[in-house]
């Protein structure tokens, strides 16, 4: 089995989301874009303990995805708490803890 | 005892301060005077004690109080010690001191500082004798510049009029200056020569290993210090104007204290100035010039005060020339009997003063011969001493000088002495004759108290009788190792053209100012010159002050805003501006830390696939 497909793949999966991150301003599609980069995270961790016949990397993937579970849980819930208390989900409207004061 | 004649003045000083401060409204005069004179007249009577004890065994007293400065081997006791040089001097700067304190209390009856007045008056006389009696040049620095404190707080002391402050000022910048030249020896001296222990024993023990070049910048800088003190040109400036205090200051100022301290520091260093006779000859000059210049402004003043204060820095300028040539016993001889005349005349001239409700100018006095019978008598002798008629104490001392200048072949000084004393002659008689003779006295006068004028009367009978002791006292402090073979008849030939040039003198005073005294005018140029003392104190002015005032302006108006400030702002601006920089980066949006994130992360690989290859 040749495993670059797989880690070209990521690579890209990966790139996708941090250049979500890094451009968008929606907190939706950034939440996408780091939940993009976590599957290219799990992608690798399979492609890995497939290559070294050794199980654990996918029993990590395999909780990773549960916590990536939870986390989206607590993601939404914070994106619709922030979205009422500024009728947005500009990423740039939440500011609050910059330093200010400084020309 | 040493260490009482120092604290008790400063001890009294100290208590009258308290007393005054305490209650400052309520006329303590009695009890003021009983403690300013009273703790004088102890430390008077244990000053001539010590001196009857150093004559008596011959031998120096020494105390040490305690350590005062003490750094891994290296000590500076609190030690005051009485040679033959010091106990004279303590001797007469006390009961001159003594006398001029109760005339004090005669003079300054009445009025409001007198609790104060008295406070500093001790704390002059503690500062003068602390600097006589300190046996290292260090703790002599000390008495060196409380004396000059004290001068200033006295000289300032009617400190509602700005012209005494300016005064004051004026006296202490100017000793400031003279004081940078002393330290500065003083510290040359002390690299020099002061290896173990830095007593005037210690540097006197060691001063044969110094080099004489170093040597003769020590005598010199020691030397400016005392120009300021001892008013000596070119740091004389400040003494007329340090007329400005109470008359009783100016006495003490002039006749014990302070303005012979120069003299005193130049004999005490005498075995310095024995190693470079150079510099000998250089302050002979220097008092030579200063004793002439005086001489010829003091002819033409017509302040009262001012034409004594002339004439101490013309006497100054003779015991100059004695020590500077190294005849240090008649130098201080001649500051010995000095002090009886000068003190007797600054007196006299407050009595008048006194008397004519605050008069100084002579020409407005006149005829007071009959009214002030007591003065006159006194102030007579006193000038007759300070011209150098025999028997008076004067003769003795000047023509000593005189004498010495002639054996030791200085023509020349020799000369400009003898000039300076027709004209001192000449000075004091019209001082005399214009006060106590010429026309009518017209004004009443104001009665004297009784404090005023026996302390005229005892400084009278010294500097009647003061001359006599003339060989006793050279015996006794034998500094002086030169000797000078004179033939006897040619020193009676020298004393007696001595005389002759003192009648000269007189006769030409009585003559212009006995019978009708004017008011000298300025018609012609060299009057003019003259009588605005040669406008020394513009030509200060003009070229010291105004360009240090140039220089202040320019460093505070350019160097000082845009130099120094500048650089500063310089620094202030670039971190404010990179902090500015950084503060672009740090705008609290996620995406952009997350940008950051990228780069940083791409440049670590980048760095890693170049470097490793990969």
């Amino acid at each position: 089995m040749n495993p670059n497909m797989f880690f070209l793949l990521a690579s890209v999966l990966f790139s996708i989301g941090l250049v979500g991150i890094v451009s968008r301003r929606n907190l939706f599609v950034v939440y996408l874009s780091i939940e993009l980069m976590l599957s290219s995270i799990n992608l690798i961790l399979a492609t890995l303990s497939k290559l070294s016949n050794d199980p654990s990397g996918s029993v990590m993937a395999l909780i990773m995805i549960a916590v990536i579970a939870a986390e989206a849980a607590l993601f939404l819930a914070i994106i619709i708490h922030l979205n009422r208390l500024r009728r947005s989900v500009d990423s740039d409207d939440f500011k609050d803890l910059a330093q200010r004061g400084v020309k | 005892m040493l260490s009482f004649i120092v604290i008790i003045p400063f001890l009294s000083a100290f208590i009258l301060a308290l007393i005054y401060l305490s209650k400052p409204s309520k006329q303590r005069e009695m009890l003021y005077s009983f403690i300013g004179v009273g703790s004088i007249f102890v430390v008077s009577v244990l000053s001539l004690l010590s001196l009857y004890r150093v004559i008596s065994s011959g031998e120096s007293i020494n105390t040490t109080l305690f350590n005062w400065i003490s750094i891994d081997g290296f000590i500076i006791p609190l030690a005051f010690s009485a040679d033959a040089l010091s106990a004279i001097m303590i001797g007469f700067i006390s009961s001159i001191g003594l006398l001029i304190h109760i005339y004090a209390s005669g003079y300054m009856r009445g009025d409001a500082g007198f609790g104060k007045f008295f406070a500093y008056f001790n704390l002059f006389m503690g500062s003068m004798l602390l600097l006589v009696l300190a046996n290292t040049p260090i703790i002599m620095f000390i008495g060196w510049e409380l004396v000059g404190l004290s001068s200033y707080l006295l000289i300032g002391y009617y400190h509602t009029d700005g012209a005494n402050i300016k005064a004051a000022n004026k006296a202490f910048i100017l000793n400031r200056v003279g004081d940078f030249g002393f330290i500065m020896g003083i510290l040359l001296l002390f690299l020099a020569a002061g290896t173990n222990g830095f007593t005037f024993l210690d540097i006197k023990s060691n001063i044969s290993m110094v080099d004489y070049n170093l040597l003769a910048i020590i005598g010199v800088l020691l030397f400016v210090g005392a120009m300021g003190k001892s008013a000596q040109i070119p740091l004389y400036v400040w003494l007329p104007d340090a007329m400005a205090g109470p008359t009783p200051v100016s006495a003490l100022i002039h006749a014990a204290t302070m303005v012979t301290a120069g003299v005193y520091m130049v004999a005490r260093f005498s075995f310095i100035y024995e190693l470079i006779p150079n510099i000998g000859e250089f302050i002979a000059s220097i008092g030579v010039v200063s004793a002439l210049f005086a001489a010829i402004i003091a002819s033409y003043q017509s302040d009262i005060k001012k034409i004594l204060a002339y004439s101490t820095m013309s006497q100054l300028g003779y015991m100059f020339i004695a020590v500077g040539l190294g005849f240090y016993d008649e130098g201080i001889f001649h500051v010995f009997t000095h002090a009886f005349f000068k003190a007797l005349l600054f007196m006299g001239a407050g009595a008048v003063i006194i008397a004519m409700h605050h008069e100084q100018n002579i020409f407005k006095m006149g005829g007071l011969k009959k009214d002030l019978k007591l003065v006159y008598i006194t102030m007579f002798i006193a000038t007759l001493a300070i011209s150098g008629i025999p028997p008076f104490a004067g003769f003795f001392s000047k023509d000593a000088i005189l004498v010495s200048a002639f054996a030791s072949g200085y023509t020349g000084i020799w000369i400009l002495a003898s000039l300076t004393a027709a004209l001192t002659s000449y000075y004091m008689f019209r001082l005399l004759f214009v006060v106590f003779h010429s026309k009518e006295n017209t004004t009443t006068l104001k009665p004297l108290s009784s404090s005023m004028t026996i302390p005229l009367v005892i400084l009278a009978l010294g500097a009647t009788f003061a001359g006599f002791i003339q060989n006793s006292f050279s015996e006794f402090l034998n500094i002086t190792n030169i000797t000078t073979d004179l033939e006897h008849s040619h020193e009676i030939m020298l004393e007696l053209l001595n005389v002759v040039l003192a009648i000269v003198g007189m006769a030409a005073a009585y003559k212009l100012y006995a019978l009708d005294a004017k008011e000298t005018k300025a018609n012609t140029m060299l009057k003019k010159l003259v009588i605005n003392k040669f406008y020394i104190d513009e030509i200060y002015e003009f070229f010291i002050l105004k360009s240090i005032l140039k220089l202040s302006k320019i460093s505070t108006n350019i160097l000082e805003p845009k130099g120094f400030d500048g650089f500063i702002r310089l620094n202030v601006w670039l971190y404010r501006s990179s902090g500015f920089i950084f503060s672009k980066l740090q705008n609290g949006l996620v995406r952009y830390y997350a940008l950051y994130m990228l780069l940083g992360i791409s440049a670590i690989c980048l760095y890693l696939i170049i470097k490793l290859g990969v």
